[in-house]
């Protein structure tokens, strides 16, 4: 139990997948002008990637490791993440027209994001157990939510302070990006 | 002449990099020595050139509505035999960029380039604009990666320059200093635009 803990805290807090790993680096520094759509894009990361993780896992595993064709693993789990990502619009736009109103545009987004590739390849990389693996990727993913609903709030609040002009946009939010990530490092040696 | 326009766009005008801040991960990653950052551009140039080269010449044939993931499927075959290559060839490399090889498929660059401009164009200008930018981009990260691996750890692709006296300075080569010098070349370069006006 508690090393299932553990690997929670160290996928959230310690190794942010964002800003120590540096995956999903584009979604970051696309979406978080706003704390709602930050949310909505948190959110719709943290299902996409739990279930991804989970499905590729048992697709390497139980497909292409039998078969010995894992070289393919870049292709199969990009394919699948493709066709996971348009099952579930269609599935929430069918059911829930209210979360596909708050989640709809972000999920054609989450394709390329490179976080939920990269956690599917990390989750074999790192050989996980199934059950690991699935508490990796919902680590990895609400760790991915906390950092860009913590970084739009400051952009929200940056938007409003005299930057100086050949620093406005990206170059501030790039180096105020530094600044959240070393305070993420604060969380080293939290977990061995 | 406009083909010659197209490949040297990539280094300033539109610099994958630092003019349309795409490709930020492995951007922000890899570049904490300069081979690292050679390395890295290289094999995204390659995949850039060659799945932008079939785009192109099979742009009239993918059909629209299932593009995108026609697109993938050609860039993720490229990125397999780059990580193969680098595997038999480069280990060392290979090691050292890990992950973030097989994410190739996603760099935003690579399909941007795919979907605005090799599917609409012919050939050759495909084909000088996706090397102008792969070559753009392979010349920013190299130089992010310079300027991190001198401060950080005083040497240029593993030689000692700034003497033995020198006291790295870590941060640099840790996650934080990615951010920050990014975001300072960033601000630099939209001065001396200006000032070049």
């Amino acid at each position: 139990m508690v090393h299932y803990l553990l690997l929670i805290i160290s996928a959230v807090l310690v190794n942010n997948i964002l800003l120590s790993r540096f995956l999903g680096v584009c979604p970051f520094l696309g979406v978080s002008r706003k704390i709602d759509t930050a949310l909505g894009m948190g959110m719709a990361v943290v299902f996409v990637m739990t279930v991804s993780g989970g499905l590729t896992w048992a697709i390497s595993y139980y497909i292409l490791i039998p078969l010995k064709i894992d070289y393919l693993q870049t292709i199969a789990f990009i394919l699948v993440i493709a066709a996971l990502v348009q099952l579930v619009e269609m599935v929430i736009q069918k059911t829930s027209p209210v979360l596909y109103q708050a989640l709809g545009i972000f999920l054609p987004l989450i394709t390329t994001n490179c976080a939920v590739l990269g956690v599917a390849i990390l989750n074999i990389q790192l050989e996980y157990s199934f059950l690991e693996a699935l508490i990796f990727s919902l680590g990895s993913s609400v760790g991915f939510g906390l950092a860009l609903v913590l970084f739009a709030g400051i952009r929200e609040r940056i938007a409003l302070s005299p930057v100086p002009k050949p620093f406005q946009g990206m170059a501030i939010a790039l180096i105020t990006a530094g600044l959240l990530s070393m305070s993420f490092f604060g969380f080293m040696g939290l977990v061995k | 002449m406009k083909i010659v326009q197209e490949f040297t766009k990539g280094f300033w005008k539109e610099n994958p990099t630092f003019r349309l801040v795409l490709g930020m991960c492995p951007t922000l990653a890899v570049t904490t020595e300069a081979i690292n950052g050679i390395g890295m551009g290289l094999a995204t140039t390659f995949v850039l050139v060659c799945s932008n080269l079939l785009v192109s010449i099979l742009r009239k044939f993918i059909p629209d509505k299932v593009r995108i993931a026609c697109y993938v499927v050609i860039i993720a075959g490229f990125v397999i035999i780059v990580e193969l290559t680098m595997q038999a060839y480069f280990y060392s490399l290979y090691k050292s960029l890990g992950l973030f090889i097989p994410l190739i498929v996603v760099n935003c660059i690579i399909l941007g380039r795919a979907e605005a401009f090799a599917s609409k164009n012919p050939v050759a200008e495909s084909l000088a604009d996706c090397l102008g930018m792969g070559l753009g981009f392979t010349v920013s990260i190299t130089v992010l990666a310079i300027i991190r691996e001198i401060i950080g750890n005083g040497t240029v692709f593993g030689i000692h320059v700034l003497g033995s006296s020198y006291l790295p300075f870590l941060l640099m080569i840790v996650p934080p200093g990615a951010f920050i010098t990014l975001g300072f070349l960033l601000g630099f370069m939209n001065m001396a635009q200006k000032q070049g006006k």
